[in-house]
C-alpha cells in the first residue's frame, strides 16, 4: 500500500503495542483495535477464569508436583487425576490465550494497513465460517479429551511412581520415583524372566494366530471361488457364521470344551480315538498355546474369507484368459495374478489384523485366564503383554510396573501402526476448502 | 479323460474340505445348544445330546428369580445410546476433517488413532477415578460416555475415508445454490454416506453388547449390569458355577446377532474395505 493512500484514521495505529496489551490482560488488545464487543468477552473470559478456576488449578498442579505431603490426609492418586485434569484446563486456557494475542495482533495490522471493518452481522458470519470446523470438531474433542487423552496422560504418569499394593493412598503417599520400575523391569530377574517370556510368546502368538488366520481364510476363499463348486450361497453363509455368533460366547464355549477333565474335546474327540487320559490343555502351557491359537483361528478366519471373496469376485476375467494364452499353469496364475491383487486391496486391514491380536486381551482372559500358572515367572503361560498387565493391575495391585509395560506396548504397536498409516494416501491429501 | 478324472478328485477333495470345515465350525454352536437344553446345571453330567431334554434354563431366566431381562433391558439402553451418539459424534468430526482446512487436520486424527493403541488397562484405572469423582461410577451414563470417547478416532477415520469418494463437485454444487455449511452436510454428505454410517451405527451397537471388561470394572451393582457381565458371572462365580444357563442365556442373545450379521454381512464388508482401504 503507497503512502498517499494511507490517510484513513488508524494510519498511526501499532501493532506491537495490542499485542503487549493482550498479552497483559485478555481482550485489552482487542479494546485498543477498538473491537468492544470481542474485547468485553475476552475480559470476562479472563475474569471469570481468575475468579473460579484458578484456585483449583493451582491446587492440581502443586498435587502433581508433589503427590501430597501428609499420609492419611491427602490422596496422592486423586491428586494425580486432579492434576492431569489441571493440565489440560492449563493447555486449554493458553491455547486460547495464545489465539487472544494472535487476533489482537493480526487485527491492529489490518487496521493499520487500511482495512475498514465490516459490520456487526457480516463479522459474526465470517467468525461462524473460519470457527466451523472447530464447532464441529469439539463435542468428539470433548469426549476424547476425557475418554483418551486424559487416562493415557494417567498411565503414562504412574509409570514414573512406586504405586502398588503396599505403597497405596490413602495410608502411603505415592512418590515420583523416576525411571527405577524401568530399571527394575531390566534388572530385577523375576520380572527380566517374565518380561522375556511373555514378550516372546506375545510376538509368536500374534504372528502365528494371525497368519494361520488370513492363510486358512485365503485358501477357503480360492476353493469357494472354484467354479465347479457348488451351492455357494449355502457354504459362504455357513463359513461366515464364527464371525456372526459374538466371540464372547463362543471363547468361553471353547474354554468349557476344552476342560481338561469333562471338556466336550478330550471325552468325546481325543480319549475316544487316542485314548488315555486326554490332553491337558488348559493346564500344560504346550498344549494350552496350541488351543488359543486354535480358538483364535476359528474365530478370525471368517472375516477374512469374506473379505478376500469379495476381491476375488472383482478381479477381472481378462487377467486369467490373457494368463491361458500364454499357457500359464495354476499355480502361477495365482502367484502372479490372484495373490497380489487380494493383498494389494486388503493389506491395511491384513496389518489391522496382527495389530488387534497383539493386544487381544479376550480371548486369551476369557479362554484360561492366561494360565496355566508358570514356575519363577509371574505371568501364566498363555499370559500375553496385554493380559499380563490386567493382571498386574487388578489381581495383584502392582499398578506402577503395568503400566510401565503398557507404555512399552504402547510404544511398540504405535510405532508399528505409525509406520503403516504413513503409507496410506490419504496421510498426504490437503483439505481444500 | 485323464484330465476329467483328475478333476473329479479336485472337487471331491475341494467338498471334503467344505464339509471338514463345517463339521468345525458347526461342532461347538450345535455343543451349545445342547447344552442349555440338558437339565441340572454343571459340565460333568451334560452331553452333546441331552438325555434329559428340557427347557428349564430358559424358564429360569424368565422367571422372578434372575435379573436377565433387566441385563437385556439394560445391554439395550447402552447398545442404543452408544450407536445413535456414536453416528452423530463421528460423522461430524469426519465431515471437518474430510472437507474442511484447520488446526490439527492433517495429524489430528492419527494421533487420537496412535494414542488409541496404548493398552486401555490402566486408562480403566483412571477412569474409575474419573467417573467417581463426577458421580457417573456404577450408572450407564458413565458407560456410554466412556464408549463414546473410545469408539471416535477410529469411526471417523472409517467415516473420513468414506466422506472423501463423495464427489467434491456436489457440495459445491450446493453452495452455489446457498447452502450452508450444516445444509451441506444434512442434504448432501449425511443421504450420500448412508451405507457408511449404518456400518457404523451397527459396530457401536454390537461392541457395548458384548464387551465385559470395561462394565465389570464401572458397573458394581447387579440391576445395572449388562448382559456379557451378566452372563460372566454365571460361570465366573464361584459359589453358583452355572454353565448350563450361561449356555441358554448366550443363546437368547447370540441368535439374533448373528442373524443381524449374516443378513448385513455384505454391507459390513463393503463399508468396512471402502473406508479401511482408502482412508
Amino acid at each position: 500500500m503507497k503512502e498517499e493512500t494511507s490517510n484513513h484514521p488508524f494510519k498511526n495505529h501499532n501493532p506491537t503495542i495490542a499485542t503487549v496489551l493482550s498479552i497483559i490482560f485478555a481482550g485489552f488488545g482487542q479494546l485498543y483495535n477498538r473491537r468492544f464487543l470481542k474485547g468485553f468477552i475476552f475480559i470476562l473470559l479472563e475474569v471469570a477464569f481468575l475468579l473460579t478456576v484458578l484456585d483449583s488449578i493451582n491446587y492440581g498442579l502443586w498435587g502433581l508436583r508433589t503427590l501430597g505431603t501428609m499420609p492419611g490426609t491427602d490422596h496422592s492418586i486423586r491428586l494425580l487425576v486432579f492434576g492431569v485434569l489441571s493440565l489440560i484446563a492449563v493447555v486449554f486456557l493458553l491455547v486460547l490465550y495464545v489465539f487472544n494475542v494472535i487476533d489482537a495482533r493480526r487485527q491492529a495490522k489490518k487496521l493499520k494497513d487500511g482495512w475498514q471493518p465490516k459490520g456487526f452481522k457480516k463479522t459474526i458470519i465470517d467468525f461462524y465460517d473460519s470457527a466451523f470446523p472447530y464447532l464441529m470438531t469439539f463435542p468428539g474433542l470433548f469426549f476424547m479429551i476425557f475418554v483418551v487423552i486424559f487416562p493415557l496422560l494417567f498411565s503414562v504418569l504412574l509409570a514414573f511412581t512406586n504405586y502398588n499394593l503396599y505403597n497405596s493412598p490413602p495410608r502411603n503417599l505415592v512418590d515420583w520415583v523416576g525411571f527405577a520400575n524401568f530399571k527394575e523391569l531390566v534388572t530385577v530377574p523375576i520380572w527380566q524372566d517374565t518380561f522375556i517370556s511373555v514378550m516372546a510368546w506375545t510376538v509368536v502368538w500374534t504372528v502365528i494366530a494371525t497368519t494361520l488366520q488370513i492363510g486358512v481364510g485365503l485358501i477357503l476363499a480360492l476353493i469357494v471361488n472354484d467354479t465347479r463348486i457348488r451351492f455357494k450361497k449355502l457354504i459362504r453363509t455357513i463359513f461366515i457364521l464364527p464371525w456372526a455368533v459374538p466371540a464372547f460366547v463362543t471363547i468361553l464355549i471353547f474354554s468349557a470344551m476344552f476342560n481338561d477333565d469333562f471338556g466336550a474335546i478330550n471325552r468325546d474327540i481325543i480319549i475316544p480315538l487316542i485314548g488315555g487320559d486326554g490332553i491337558p490343555w488348559l493346564s500344560e502351557p504346550i498344549y494350552a498355546r496350541t488351543a488359543v491359537i486354535l480358538v483364535q483361528t476359528w474365530l478370525g478366519f471368517p472375516f477374512i474369507f469374506a473379505l478376500f471373496t469379495g476381491v476375488l469376485q472383482s478381479i477381472s476375467k481378462d487377467w486369467y484368459e490373457a494368463a491361458d494364452v500364454d499357457g500359464g499353469t495354476r499355480f502361477q496364475k495365482f502367484r502372479h495374478i490372484t495373490f497380489p491383487h487380494v493383498m494389494f486391496a486388503t493389506a491395511p486391514l491384513l496389518i489391522m489384523q496382527y495389530a488387534q491380536n497383539f493386544n487381544n486381551f479376550n480371548i486369551i482372559y476369557l479362554f484360561n485366564e492366561g494360565g496355566p500358572p508358570v514356575r519363577n515367572q509371574n505371568a501364566g503361560g498363555t499370559d500375553i503383554l496385554i493380559s499380563w498387565v490386567y493382571k498386574l493391575t487388578f489381581d495383584t495391585n502392582n499398578y506402577a510396573m503395568a503400566a510401565v509395560i503398557s507404555l512399552i506396548m504402547g510404544l511398540i504397536i504405535s510405532g508399528f501402526a505409525f509406520y503403516q498409516f504413513r503409507q496410506t494416501k490419504s496421510f498426504k491429501e490437503e483439505g481444500e476448502i | 479323460m485323464n484330465k476329467k478324472q483328475k478333476s473329479i478328485v479336485e472337487q471331491t477333495f475341494m467338498y471334503l474340505i467344505i464339509i471338514l470345515v463345517s463339521i468345525i465350525i458347526f461342532y461347538p454352536l450345535v455343543w451349545t445348544v445342547g447344552m442349555s437344553l440338558n437339565q441340572g446345571n454343571s459340565l460333568y453330567s451334560s452331553s452333546l445330546i441331552p438325555k434329559n431334554f428340557s427347557f428349564e434354563h430358559y424358564k429360569w431366566l424368565f422367571s422372578e428369580q434372575s435379573d436377565y431381562l433387566i441385563w437385556y433391558k439394560n445391554s439395550m439402553i447402552v447398545s442404543i445410546s452408544v450407536a445413535f451418539g456414536s453416528v452423530v459424534l463421528t460423522s461430524l468430526v469426519a465431515y471437518a476433517f474430510s472437507r474442511y482446512k484447520f488446526v490439527g487436520r492433517k495429524n489430528g486424527l492419527y494421533v487420537f488413532l496412535l494414542l488409541q493403541m496404548f493398552p486401555v488397562m490402566m486408562a480403566m484405572v483412571a477412569l474409575y477415578i474419573f467417573l467417581n469423582m463426577i458421580g457417573l461410577l456404577d450408572t450407564l451414563t458413565g458407560l456410554i460416555f466412556v464408549y463414546l470417547g473410545g469408539q471416535i478416532p477410529f469411526n471417523a477415520w472409517l467415516v473420513k475415508g468414506y466422506f472423501d469418494t463423495v464427489p467434491r463437485e456436489l457440495d459445491e454444487a450446493a453452495r452455489i445454490d446457498g447452502a450452508g455449511h450444516l445444509r451441506v452436510f444434512w442434504s448432501v454428505m449425511l443421504p450420500l454416506s448412508k451405507p457408511i454410517l449404518a456400518v457404523v451405527a451397527l459396530f457401536n451397537f454390537m461392541m457395548p453388547l458384548f464387551d465385559f471388561l470395561l462394565p465389570s470394572i464401572v458397573l458394581s451393582s447387579q440391576e445395572n449390569y449388562t448382559l456379557a457381565v451378566g452372563l460372566y458371572n454365571f460361570i465366573n462365580d464361584q459359589f453358583a458355577n452355572n454353565f448350563t444357563r450361561f449356555a441358554a442365556g448366550s443363546i437368547l442373545i447370540a441368535v439374533p446377532v448373528a442373524a443381524i450379521y449374516l443378513y448385513l454381512q455384505r454391507y459390513l464388508i463393503s463399508g468396512l474395505t471402502a473406508g479401511g482401504t482408502k482412508g
